[in-house]
């Protein structure tokens, strides 16, 4: 990471000759790390794990719907009705099974847990104990644990749930008008943010309630990333990033977004670096560039090829990028 | 055609009242010789007794946009559920989303037109409808839903033709061309129809909007009138001014578009060489350019709308005064 935190005449414009090409066959999903792979979710049921070795796995027997991970697995749901963990060394595990459904979407807990959604019923399955469930008004449309804990954010049509499967108590609902998809909690937990159906974002202060809608995109929001420490929300949906201020209690309430890295292409994918002011930014045409938030520097990662690029992921430390497209090519960067 | 809407994937939308042999009709397209594959989109699983791997269960969550209009509504289980399909995309050939039948068509097809993502990788080919030749005027009466699924159609199967008289079918015939005029009428027994009639019809394709024909209803054919649901249709000779039309079908789809249920339009605008091709699906409009006014065809703009309590005078008014 020495070339990002040095000075920006310092920094070389282009870090592509570290980029290590992956022919991966099919548009991918979602990204993550294992140790020091790489790993890959495929649309086409696949798994491919990438290091000094290409490793492929068949996780699923069918399209890949979803992907969560953390630093142990790679949590997939398919439309086969299949949650599956699939750990470094490849092996895999089925963790829930319901033919004839999709695992619409996952998401791996801090302590070893995990949540799933089948339709419009909501799972939790902790570490060790009873699998809980939570049927919503509609859909789920995103699923986010919160940093801490095993309080769970539940997006759906009409706003958004807070559920604390362990307690008895009432699921909290955050009511608003329209469709939620994704959902994402800020590191500290005082705010909760939804992608929204149409081309902006509601968020929500837990503290009063109170409601942020973040709009004036062209287009859908799909991806949507904290900056480290929590001082901003990248977002793609425009034709540069959009960083959205969280550094105050206020969140961006009456603050206009800072505008980085524009181009005359959609922004599709947006990951935050995990511990510096860093985020990587894909575009529509496959281009990749590392941006620093404090002065908009940016490197190029990748050069336009594959299509969209769909999904972005650091390593734990910070030290290598994955890249996926949709149109199944990607890379691997150890900087 | 470019390359880019060749590679769409053709959606093809079944309704029906509840019935009418909608079941029936999808059972045929999967089991004929077609050498096609295609995913389905269904509300029960039930009836189905296909072999195929991608039959989806569909939930008809029909959601409003958040932008306080009531007609502005899209079914939020079919963009999740064409996302997930064309992660495997190479597995088949065309979707087919059955609605259940009281489902109105409307969200559904505005889906296509609404959702960028959706929009980008399929086409919405046709609206298939199946009616029942003994009990279509009675749901005609009852049934709004019914009559939405007909004023919607592209496709017409008027099945279980074995059941009514030859009287009775011209009678059911009329009252439905009373509400649509422009559909393709099929006479049907068990939903038994050649594959091709019903597929790849393209007819909400901008480049093939032809089923237009204003003298459809000047010719007499119209022995019946449907006193609420209606269609109309307007040609000029006169180019128009695209600074009157467009302010003129915004206004118009805003303030009407709860009543107006479809409407398509080929258009000649003054110094322009090019057709203009329009359709709406209530406020929702899609237009473009076609392709070059041909030596031999007459630069006449035609319009229809299909819906409810539709003003025709005043539409008419409104329309050519859209000239030039």
């Amino acid at each position: 990471m020495t070339a990002l935190s040095s000075s920006p005449s310092s920094m070389p414009s282009s870090i592509t000759s570290k980029l290590q090409p992956l022919d991966l066959g099919d548009g991918v999903v979602g990204a993550g790390f294992l140790g020091t792979r790489a790993v890959f979710a495929l649309g086409s049921r696949e798994i491919v794990l990438a290091g000094e070795t290409v490793e492929r796995v068949a996780a699923h027997n069918g399209a890949i719907l979803s992907v969560s991970s953390d630093a142990r697995r790679i949590l997939t749901g398919g439309d086969d009705g299949r949650v599956v963990a699939t750990a470094g060394d490849g092996s895999t595990q089925t963790l829930f099974e319901q033919k004839g459904r999709w695992i619409d979407q996952v998401a791996a807990g801090p302590d070893g847990s995990v949540a799933f959604s089948v339709g419009k019923t909501a799972h939790f399955q902790p570490l060790k104990g009873e699998r809980r469930t939570l049927d919503l008004p509609s859909t789920v449309g995103g699923l986010a644990f919160a940093p801490k804990g095993t309080r769970l954010a539940i997006a759906h049509y009409g706003g958004a749930t807070l559920w604390f499967p362990n307690a008895q108590a009432k699921p909290e609902v955050l009511a608003w008008k329209g469709s939620h998809r994704g959902v994402l909690w800020h590191p500290d937990g005082r705010f909760v943010i939804t992608t929204m159906q149409e081309p902006a974002l509601h968020g929500w202060r837990l503290a009063d309630g109170a409601n942020m809608r973040m709009s004036g995109y062209p287009a859908r929001v799909n991806f949507m990333s904290f900056t480290s420490g929590g001082r901003f929300l990248a977002t793609s949906g425009s034709n540069e990033a959009i960083l959205w201020p969280f550094a105050t209690k206020e969140g961006p309430m009456g603050k206009q977004p800072t505008m980085l890295a524009p181009r005359d292409m959609r922004v599709s994918c947006v990951a935050a670096h995990p511990k510096d002011e860093v985020f990587a930014c894909g575009y529509d045409d496959g281009l990749v560039l590392l941006v620093r938030v404090s002065d908009g520097a940016e490197i190029l990662a990748r050069a336009p090829a594959g299509g969209p690029v769909s999904a972005l992921a650091w390593r734990a430390d910070g030290g290598a990028l994955a890249i996926g497209t949709q149109e199944g090519v990607g890379g691997l960067i150890v900087l | 055609m470019p390359e880019t809407s060749s590679a769409k994937i053709p959606v093809t939308v079944l309704t029906g009242y509840l019935g009418a042999g909608k079941t029936t009709l999808l059972n045929r397209i999967l089991s004929e010789p077609h050498g096609k594959k295609f995913a389905v989109v269904v509300n029960e699983f039930g009836e189905i007794g296909i072999d195929n791997d991608l039959v989806v269960g569909a939930d008809e969550e029909v959601f409003e946009m958040n932008n306080g209009c009531i007609c502005c509504t899209v079914r939020g289980d079919l963009i999740r559920i064409i996302d997930g399909l064309l992660r495997r995309k190479d597995d088949f050939d065309g979707i087919i989303v059955e609605t259940t039948g009281l489902a109105d068509p409307a969200p559904v097809a505005q889906t296509f037109f609404v959702d960028e993502m959706v929009g980008a990788k399929t086409t919405l080919d046709a609206v298939v409808t199946v009616a029942d030749a003994k009990w279509l005027k009675d749901r005609l009466k009852d049934a709004p839903e019914a009559k939405n699924q007909i004023a919607f159609a592209d496709v017409i199967l008027l099945n279980k033709t074995d059941l009514v008289s030859e009287d009775e079918l011209k009678d059911v015939e009329m009252r439905i061309r009373a509400i649509n005029p422009f559909a393709r009428i099929h006479r049907t027994q068990r939903s038994e129809i050649a594959i091709d009639k019903v597929l790849g019809q393209g007819a909400f394709d901008l480049d093939r909007i032809t089923a237009i024909d204003p003298d459809f209803l000047e010719g007499g054919h119209k022995h019946f009138h449907d006193e609420e649901m209606q269609s109309v249709s307007f040609a000029s000779e006169q180019p128009l001014d695209p600074d009157k039309f467009f302010p003129w079908i915004q206004e118009l789809t805003q303030r009407e578009g709860p009543n107006i249920l479809r409407s398509k339009g080929i258009l000649a605008f003054k110094n322009d060489p090019e057709r203009f091709v329009f359709q709406g699906v209530h406020m929702i409009l899609d237009g473009d350019h076609q392709r070059p006014w041909r030596a031999d065809e007459a630069k006449t703009s035609r319009i229809v709308f299909i819906g409810r309590h539709l003003d025709r005078k005043a539409l008419e008014q409104g329309f050519l005064s859209c000239a030039a």
